[in-house]
């Protein structure tokens, strides 16, 4: 804040595979350093207490949440955003089925959606209804009431299966 | 020689073979959505932009003896602190009354408080600084001193003589009062069998739009025009409401709603905060942003529901409904909400719960009281789950006191087929519902028999089960009777252009609004299925009140019954005018020519004449080569507004099937069932969807949802943790049927079906909780129906 003390640090680390460094402040949070400093708007804000799971992201290939990891946490790491892993076509099937299910309304909460799915049938190819469901609860949608979302995983999930 | 309109009406805009109406087509905006390609109003960011953090009232009522923004105004990066004097100099205040709401009174409110607060959240200062958390550093050095005073809480005390009145210019705190009698209740009361009463408890909740309320204003002085891109449903009301209240012409505000992140009612009203943020932008000639967090969210956004009804009803030993009375008291924060008020919803409520039945002796009262909470106003499907709540819970308990079938009860009680066109009890007017059609499909989709043995069989093995039904109507489609005769600047009609482009390809730009419903796909199906191109070659444009026709926006289920029919009748105005430029073309009579996906065609044969693309190029830039005195016309811009009905009603039913924990208060849901008739459907899958998505948010309120106060108006639920929205894994699968019943007031025959869900979801699992504990004599009339409110009915705590 005021005065001299030197509040930021620097920092390197991968996003999306790019090299990045940037002096950021100490309190900021990871989601706010991508959208804010790098610009990449795809991860979204919506509790900022980690509960609606809107700011997922993958740090070292883990899902984080970008509310409750601070920038400087991810010095070295390599992160990646919907727009990385959308641009790979790491999910395209996944987008594909959403599209057709309407497993999406408003799309705010639907970057972080796929995020989720991908996660959820990458550590189970084959899962029910119920555990996509229990799978999902960390990701809150106020549109859609989950039904096509839950279609859409089990669309893909039998694709996967078959191919 | 003119070119508008064709001599040969073109009535085969739905049944055509090419047509897309009625297909479950993909939105068109799925794919940039899908890959985090949506531009949502915080993914904007202008050239020295400002951001705006706010000082909320800590305390529910309170006097601002003094604020020191010196330590704010210390800190690096904070470049004003601006307090509710200073803005009112920019911005007028308001009140939110409607004129046709005789005796509504509220209190003139402005975008910052004044001398008092009287809401925990109320705005009181803002910050201004180069980035939000300087700002928010700001205000957490703002040093106010403040004098609490006594808050209002209680709508059931609020009118008392000992209670304080929040506004003593207002002499006390009813904001509106309201009675209904229709026929003679009180002779049906006397002369019936059996007189039943409760009493019904809705609690408090709010929307939670995933994406909080954000608006982003930027001032030009040179120009004195200001530019507002807004998180919202209606931007020619915010238009209208920024130009009168920061004294601007109405041309010089321009409203562009870029991706909304979710609205469900919630982003169509006039905030403080945001218009504050529009009046620094105007003060300091800077871009200025605005986004809620989560904790101003709750605090901030309207929230909706808190009534409590009482109810009678006097029915005949068969079952027979004769007459029913409902005084409903509602608490409305301490402002009725500008521009559409706070009266709205309790005024549905009393005017809508009979609807669904034939008896015709009713009485309604309303009281509509202010309180030191967070304003409250319209939310999806606005006065509906309290209406259908309080209805179809006394319907239940006349199936359980007589001991009949809760399906007989309602079937014996509808309106039923032969009595369209209907006006109810309190003056809506039905042109064509389908109760009956609704029941039966509902009762063989869900397999209700079958359920409702298993639940018998369950009961004897210690498993409680319950079913319940809500039949319900819906509002959809509002002419101008809704706000315009009240005289709020809000349209009711809607406009759409359609732009013929060289390549073959339609623009298409309309005046209602996408928040994630598939605004943008209905509207290209009904424009490619008029016009008769490709649904590919259909741009659609909306939410810029630059370039859009003249609208309303989206909400109270408007979009396909006014923005669909206006596209339709511009679909049908293009076409005809395109032909008239292939008949000069081809030397042919428009009348013998037919356009089908893109291509103009032999209306008999089907042979193709000539591409869409070429009758561009020609019209565009070889003009010379058509006839002298013939002027092609490939803009063309055509409104609609329901002339003939008051609202589109819409009809179904929901079927709640769940289990009861008797021992935790626990409700598992089981399964969830809808039918529902919106008249025609222009996509299925849209459809099922509102419902679906809809359905949840009444499962919400019903179960989790619930803004929690204690007596001196703190709010005790402002986190996500504490506010519980519904989670995937608590919900059921969601089936949904439809019955098709068009209206003929419109062409297309499109009604509304955003809100139906939402209507009748609540009602629907409310009964189903009860009906599992019919065993245990337990009844339980409030929601959210908590694991508390559940075992103390069971009498376990």
């Amino acid at each position: 804040m005021e005065g001299t003390l030197d509040t930021t640090i620097e920092i390197a680390l991968t996003v999306n595979g790019a090299a990045v460094r940037r002096r950021v402040e100490a309190r900021r949070s990871l989601v706010d350093f991508i959208r804010e400093d790098l610009e990449l708007t795809g991860s979204h804000v919506g509790c900022e207490q980690g509960v609606c799971g809107a700011c997922t992201v993958r740090v070292d290939g883990a899902l984080a949440r970008g509310c409750l990891t601070l920038a400087v946490q991810c010095d070295g790491a390599a992160v990646e955003t919907i727009e990385g892993v959308a641009a790979s076509g790491e999910i395209a099937d996944l987008q594909a089925a959403f599209a057709v299910a309407n497993a999406l309304q408003c799309g705010f909460c639907t970057p972080a959606m796929l995020l989720t799915a991908h996660e959820l049938l990458r550590g189970n190819p084959a899962p029910s209804g119920a555990e996509i469901r229990r799978g999902l609860s960390g990701n809150y949608c106020r549109c859609t009431g989950y039904h096509a979302i839950v279609e859409a995983i089990l669309a893909t999930a039998a694709t996967r299966r078959n191919t | 020689m003119t070119a508008e309109g064709a001599k040969r009406p073109n009535r085969d805009v739905i049944d055509r073979a090419d047509s897309y109406i009625g297909q479950s087509v993909i939105r068109p905006q799925a794919a940039r959505l899908l890959a985090g390609r949506g531009v949502f109003t915080d993914d904007l960011r202008l050239p020295r932009m400002l951001h705006v953090a706010f000082l909320r009232s800590p305390h529910a009522h309170a006097r601002i003896v003094s604020l020191d923004a010196r330590a704010a105004l210390a800190i690096s990066g904070v470049a004003r602190v601006v307090t509710g004097d200073e803005l009112a100099g920019i911005c007028a205040g308001w009140v939110g009354t409607l004129a046709h709401f005789q005796g509504m009174k509220s209190a003139m409110q402005y975008p910052l408080a004044r001398g008092r607060a009287t809401w925990q959240g109320e705005p009181v200062a803002a910050v201004v600084a180069e980035s939000r958390a300087r700002a928010e550093d700001g205000v957490g050095r703002l040093a106010v001193e403040w004098e609490p005073l006594p808050a209002v809480t209680d709508p059931e005390t609020a009118l008392d003589p000992a209670t304080p009145v929040i506004h003593p210019e207002l002499g006390d705190n009813l904001a509106f009062a309201l009675e209904l009698k229709s026929g003679d209740p009180d002779a049906a009361f006397a002369g019936a069998d059996h007189v039943y009463r409760d009493t019904f408890w809705m609690g408090r909740h709010t929307g939670v739009t995933l994406e909080p309320r954000v608006i982003l204003a930027d001032f030009d002085p040179s120009e004195r025009r200001l530019t507002v891109y807004h998180s919202f449903q209606a931007p020619n009301m915010m238009q209208d409401i920024l130009a009168r209240h920061l004294n601007l012409p109405e041309h010089d505000v321009r409203v562009i709603c870029k991706d909304v992140g979710g609205s469900f009612g919630i982003k169509v009203h006039i905030y403080p905060d945001e218009m504050a943020t529009c009046a620094l932008a105007v003060l300091l000639g800077r871009p200025v942003k605005f986004v809620a967090d989560r904790l101003e969210s709750f605090q901030s956004d309207i929230h909706a529901r808190d009534h409590r009804v009482d109810a009678e009803i006097a029915v005949t030993r068969d079952g027979t409904m004769v007459a029913m009375r409902v005084d409903d008291l509602t608490g409305i924060g301490p402002y009725s909400v500008y521009p559409r008020t706070s009266a709205v919803e309790g005024n549905q409520t009393v005017r809508l719960t009979p609807g669904v039945y034939r008896f015709r002796d009713y009485a309604g009262r309303l009281r509509v009281v202010l309180q030191n909470k967070t304003p409250m106003c319209q939310y999806r499907a606005v006065g509906h789950p309290i209406a259908f709540a309080v209805m179809e819970g006394m319907v239940d308990r006349v199936a359980r006191e007589l001991g009949l079938d809760p399906v007989e009860v309602r079937r014996r009680n509808y309106v039923t087929a032969e009595m369209y066109p209907h006006t109810s009890q309190t003056g809506y007017f039905f042109e064509r519902l389908s109760h009956e059609e609704c029941l039966d499909k509902l009762l063989a989709i869900s397999g209700y028999r079958a359920l409702a043995a298993e639940r018998d069989e369950l009961r004897k093995r210690g498993v409680y089960r319950g079913l319940g039904l809500c039949a319900f109507i819906e509002l959809t489609t509002p002419g101008p009777a809704f706000y315009g005769v009240g005289g709020a600047r809000i349209s009711s009609q809607d406009g759409c252009t359609l732009k013929l482009e060289p390549s073959g390809a339609v623009t298409c730009v309309t005046g209602v609004t996408e928040q994630g419903q598939g605004t943008d796909a209905m509207l290209a199906q009904v424009v490619a299925s008029a016009v008769g191109v490709r649904m590919e070659d259909v741009r659609v444009l909306t939410g810029d009140t630059l370039v859009s026709p003249y609208g309303g926006g989206t909400w109270a289920s408007r979009g396909a019954g006014i923005g669909g029919e206006a596209a339709l009748q511009t679909g049908k105005a293009l076409k005809g005018n395109v032909l008239r430029v292939a008949g000069a073309i081809l030397q042919t009579e428009p009348e013998d020519l037919d356009l089908r996906r893109g291509k103009i065609v032999d209306a008999d044969t089907g042979e193709v004449r000539l591409e869409l693309a070429e009758l561009g190029r020609i019209a565009y830039f070889r003009p010379d080569t058509l006839p002298k005195d013939f002027q092609s016309e490939l803009t063309v811009t055509r409104h609609y507004v329901p002339r003939h009905q008051g609202f589109a009603f819409t009809n179904g039913i929901q079927l709640s099937h769940l289990e009861v924990d008797v021992d935790t208060g626990f409700v598992r849901l089981l399964g969830h069932w809808a039918v529902e008739d919106c008249g025609r459907i222009i996509n299925p899958r849209l459809v099922d969807e509102q419902v679906r998505g809809a359905i949840v948010q009444g499962i919400g309120a019903a179960l989790f949802e619930h803004c929690v106060y204690d007596e001196a108006g703190q709010l005790l639920t402002g986190t996500m943790a504490d506010y519980l929205v519904p989670m995937a894994a608590e919900m059921p699968d969601i089936v949904v049927g439809h019955v098709e019943t068009p209206t003929a007031f419109a062409e297309g025959g499109f009604k509304g079906a955003g809100e139906a869900g939402t209507a009748g979801a609540a009602a629907a699992v409310a009964n189903a909780v009860n009906d599992a504990l019919r065993p245990f004599g337990a009844c339980v009339t409030e929601i959210p129906l908590t694991p508390q409110v559940i075992l103390t009915a069971l009498g376990r705590i």
